[in-house]
């Protein structure tokens, strides 16, 4: 049985290896691989937080359908590894941008002891059970739930219309 | 138990990766994939707030997350098939026509 500590490490470890991959590797479809790995490792940590549910999502929706639209796209497009894209000064520059980005998220994440300090102190735990996430969603969450349904119907009704090859007698 | 200043801070370096990968990358596809990251290490930070709170709500939200991910998904892809057909190309560097 893997203990709580070793399975955080082993996962992080594989999310972030999947995740360094991803942003380097010049051939598209090895970078949609590799973000399939990082996905995998994400998932592992949704579980090591007790949120199996969520884990199980995650290697659906993501490891599985996403991924699939991805290397769907990259085989119609018949891509070839893309050409080196050097690191010019501007980018030089925008990559120390991020990196003092994530120092400042990182160093209060660092110093956060614990976030429950700041939430309300008599409201029964819930653990997240599909039945306790369901109650939430359809109760609490009901007004951004529809909200939500609403939005994947406009995107793929967008992505329909943008997808569309042009009839001839229309202007692009 | 694993603290959760440490999900914390793996959620910052995978988002900083994302955005490393954003702004680095010229392939579209690729800074779709590092969008992709960013959402997720959202999801880490949703989760790993909510365990010792109401782990439920923490799932819900970052549910809703995930569907937000998938329309944008959706749409981005079709975005960078109409820009093939146009371009030929997926780099980003090739779309200049509102550049001044």
């Amino acid at each position: 049985m893997l203990s709580e500590t070793t399975a955080f490490l082993l996962f992080s470890a594989i999310a972030l290896v999947g995740a360094v991959n991803v942003v380097t590797r010049r051939n598209p479809v090895h970078a949609a691989l590799w973000l399939v790995g990082a996905f995998l490792g994400v998932a592992g940590l949704f579980l090591t937080l007790g949120a199996g549910l969520l884990g199980a999502i995650q290697v659906m929706v993501y490891a599985g359908a996403i991924m699939v639209l991805f290397l769907f796209v990259i085989l119609l497009l018949n891509l070839d590894t893309t050409p080196f894209e050097g690191l010019s000064i501007a980018r030089g520059a925008s990559l120390l941008a991020t990196a003092a980005t994530v120092a400042l998220i990182a160093f209060p994440f660092a110093r956060a002891r614990e976030l429950r300090a700041a939430a309300v102190p008599d409201e029964p735990e819930l653990p997240a059970t599909a039945g306790n996430i369901a109650s939430i969603l359809f109760h609490q969450y009901a007004l951004p739930f529809e909200v939500v349904s609403l939005l994947l119907l406009i995107a793929m009704v967008g992505a329909i219309h943008l997808a569309r090859r042009p009839r001839r007698d229309e202007p692009t | 138990m694993v603290p959760q200043a440490w999900y914390l801070l793996l959620s910052a370096l995978l988002f900083g990766l994302g955005i490393a990968g954003f702004v680095a990358r010229r392939n579209t596809l690729v800074m779709f994939m590092s969008v992709e990251l960013m959402l997720n290490a959202a999801n880490v930070v949703f989760l790993a707030a909510a365990r010792d709170h109401v782990p439920a709500r923490g799932s819900a939200c970052a549910l809703f997350v995930i569907a937000v991910a998938a329309a944008e998904v959706a749409v981005g892809l079709a975005l960078v098939l109409a820009l093939f057909r146009l371009r030929k190309s997926v780099q980003a560097d090739e779309v200049r026509e509102l550049r001044a």
